[in-house]
């Protein structure tokens, strides 16, 4: 089996269901003769032609406007928006339209469109590459949102969302694209939204991640181990929406203890969201309190600064720890 | 072409025959009629807040009759005698200002989209339905609707951009009546004029009288025409007025004085019409009075078959939020109705 990082593994995804669907197209800046800034899209316009890996003019709104027509008029568009930090003036397409538009029609016309964007921080960027909105759009009804940690599950999750009849959000850490290869079989395959995923088993406390960030919390549970301090169980939580609460609850019943782990400001981030599932649903199961290891609830400051801004293995072990002796 | 006093220039004229101006006319006069009666609907509390659309039947009725049951129609709010001459029913949109979201599902066939409250990013959709139809070689157009207050927004611009680029099929088609709320036109640009735009955009601009319903009729057609042939977009600016409150939350006295209203209110398009149609023979007396009184027919059986709909029920509030409800969905669902279950 081939061994891929995520940017070709999700390239991968795009050419074996834009060969199935002929109504499937991609669009955004850049993404046919250029590839895409990150090569997502290489090779796609050779392989498919310029009707259907469409270069469009510098407008992220346009774009995602643009795509709602399209996907209302049967066609299943790919938007790419070039980084997430970029994304607000789309913002507003996609929850006022695409987000809305089967409801407002009562299920008469509906909006199959996946808006894919590289965000995340830890890859030395300018201001506004390394954002971390999730949440936003977890908060939106009619959206769907799905982040997938690695190759192998970039392939699955984006094989689901291009299938989905509805729009998804669907966030690629661009840290993860080129830093880690997994395996990814060639035949196509499916990871279903809305369904997370145990990583690693554990019985002393539950490390919930998402993203980038599923890497951050694997490795500190190894350390746990290693350090002979706790057995840590994992969660990728792959979808913040739909979310797999029934996964989390399930674990944190078994082990008391969760901390959950994101890169984005800590106010009204995802992690508060799953705090309160499991304030709401496993209360009595808890030795400790739910802790949050998050961004600060600051701008994501530039290179220099940024390792002190993001969530790292040492800050997730010391918490652990103290959860142990709670 | 078609002048206050109901002449017209022959040579102008759009290729309607009589019938065609007839059933124009009346229907005209039921969108007019329902207006009002929506309107005593909304003092009443019989129905919800709504956009008027009286004196602007020139330019959206007009605009609309050129449109083929194979072209799409992508509306804003203030089109309501355009959205009845696609089929969709009055009690559907009576339904839909009265609160009830059933109102909102416009038969996918009729190729109608349902009203868009945001102000100017719809017209984005034309684009991509319009890029829709060109790639899958149908010979078909989009008209997109809105008034002049959309043409500030930034998504118009992307619009009339993408829709150059694209050579996507799609008509433009601004009311421009005068006002947005409280701010006149003068205020939306220093450009003197909407039509105008479309040369930045490397597109045709239009601007007809929006009350000679004989040239918006013809600009329109023409410019159809050039989208499904050619696949050329075109901006139209049809001018017109709102001679009523910009909704019924609205008291347009405040910001406006009231002989500028009068001075709009002679400039009637549907009593225009008339006028050249009494003289053409294809109007009199009686027949007017039977238009007028047929349309209240209808309008007042509407009214009463919508007041007879039993009111939604809470399903309606998750039923299309996602193809499938999510298990947060149906949780909530089941909460709600477990509470009403209890009430009851």
């Amino acid at each position: 089996m081939a061994r891929l990082n995520m940017v070709d593994a999700i390239d991968q995804a795009l050419l074996q269901a834009m060969e199935r669907d002929p109504k499937m197209v991609i669009m955004g800046e850049d993404v046919g003769r250029d590839g895409g800034v990150f090569r997502v899209t290489d090779g796609l316009v050779q392989r498919f032609g310029e009707e259907r890996v469409i270069d469009t003019p510098l407008a992220e709104s346009g774009i995602v406007g643009m795509a709602i027509g399209m996907a209302i008029a049967g066609y299943h568009p790919v938007a790419e928006i070039q980084f997430s930090g970029f994304v607000y003036p789309a913002y507003d397409q996609l929850v006022c339209h695409a987000a809305r538009m089967r409801n407002r029609s009562r299920g008469e016309f509906t909006v199959p469109l996946v808006v894919r964007m590289p965000y995340g921080g830890g890859i030395r960027a300018l201001e506004h590459h390394s954002e971390s909105m999730e949440a936003v759009f977890a908060h939106v009804p009619g959206l769907k949102v799905a982040i997938p940690a690695d190759p192998y599950e970039a392939k699955g999750l984006l094989a689901a969302a291009l299938a989905d009849p509805d729009p998804v959000v669907f966030f690629e850490p661009a840290r993860v694209y080129r830093a880690i290869k997994t395996e990814v079989p060639e035949e196509p395959y499916s990871i279903p939204l809305g369904k997370a995923r145990i990583v690693r088993e554990g019985s002393h406390l539950t490390l919930i991640a998402w993203g980038a960030q599923v890497r951050t919390v694997k490795d500190a549970a190894q350390e746990l181990e290693a350090e002979n301090v706790a057995q840590a169980e994992v969660i990728d939580v792959r979808t913040l929406s739909p979310f797999d609460f029934e996964t989390v609850i399930a674990s944190v019943s078994k082990t008391g203890r969760a901390i959950i782990v994101h890169e984005a400001p800590k106010t009204c981030g995802f992690g508060a969201e799953i705090s309160a599932e499991i304030m709401e649903r496993a209360v009595l199961h808890l030795q400790a309190p739910v802790v949050r290891i998050t961004g600060f609830d600051t701008i994501p400051p530039l290179a220099k600064l940024e390792d002190y801004y993001q969530p790292d293995v040492a800050r997730v072990v010391d918490a652990a720890k103290v959860l142990l002796e709670f | 072409m078609l002048k206050e006093d109901g002449t017209v220039d022959e040579a102008l004229m759009p290729a309607l025959s009589p019938d065609d101006i007839k059933k124009l006319h009346a229907h005209m006069v039921l969108t007019r009629q329902f207006d009002e009666r929506m309107f005593k609907l909304q003092r009443q509390g019989r129905v919800g807040t709504f956009a008027r659309v009286s004196g602007q039947e020139g330019a959206h009725v007009g605009a609309a009759f050129a449109l083929r049951p194979t072209d799409w129609l992508v509306p804003a709010f203030r089109e309501t005698g355009a959205l009845m001459w696609r089929g969709i029913t009055m009690v559907q949109l009576l339904q839909l200002w009265g609160g009830d979201e059933r109102g909102g599902r416009f038969p996918h066939d009729l190729r109608t989209l349902p009203v868009a409250i945001p102000v100017g990013t719809h017209m984005l959709h034309a684009v991509g339905i319009g890029w829709a139809l060109k790639a899958a070689g149908e010979d078909a157009a989009v008209m997109t609707v809105f008034g002049e207050g959309a043409t500030s927004e930034g998504d118009f611009s992307e619009a009339l951009n993408m829709a150059g680029v694209f050579r996507s099929p799609v008509v433009f088609f601004c009311q421009n009546n005068q006002y947005a709320i409280s701010l006149p036109f003068s205020r939306q640009t220093a450009a003197p004029t909407v039509a105008q735009k479309a040369l930045a955009f490397g597109m045709f601009g239009v601007q007809v009288d929006g009350n000679d319903v004989f040239a918006v009729y013809r600009a329109v057609s023409e410019a159809l025409d050039r989208a499904r042939t050619g696949h050329e977009p075109t901006l139209i600016e049809a001018l017109t007025y709102r001679v009523t409150d910009h909704t019924t939350s609205d008291d347009a006295r405040r910001y406006r004085p009231d002989d500028e209203v009068a001075a709009w209110r002679g400039r009637d398009p549907i009593e225009r019409l008339a006028r050249y149609m009494r003289a053409a023979g294809l109007l009199d007396e009686a027949s007017e009075a039977a238009v007028w009184a047929a349309a209240e027919q209808k309008v007042a059986d509407a009214v009463t078959a919508f007041e007879a709909i039993e009111p939604p029920g809470p399903d309606e509030i998750f039923a299309h939020v996602y193809a499938e409800k999510t298990p947060q969905l149906l949780e909530q669902e089941a909460e709600l109705k477990a509470r009403l279950a209890g009430r009851a």
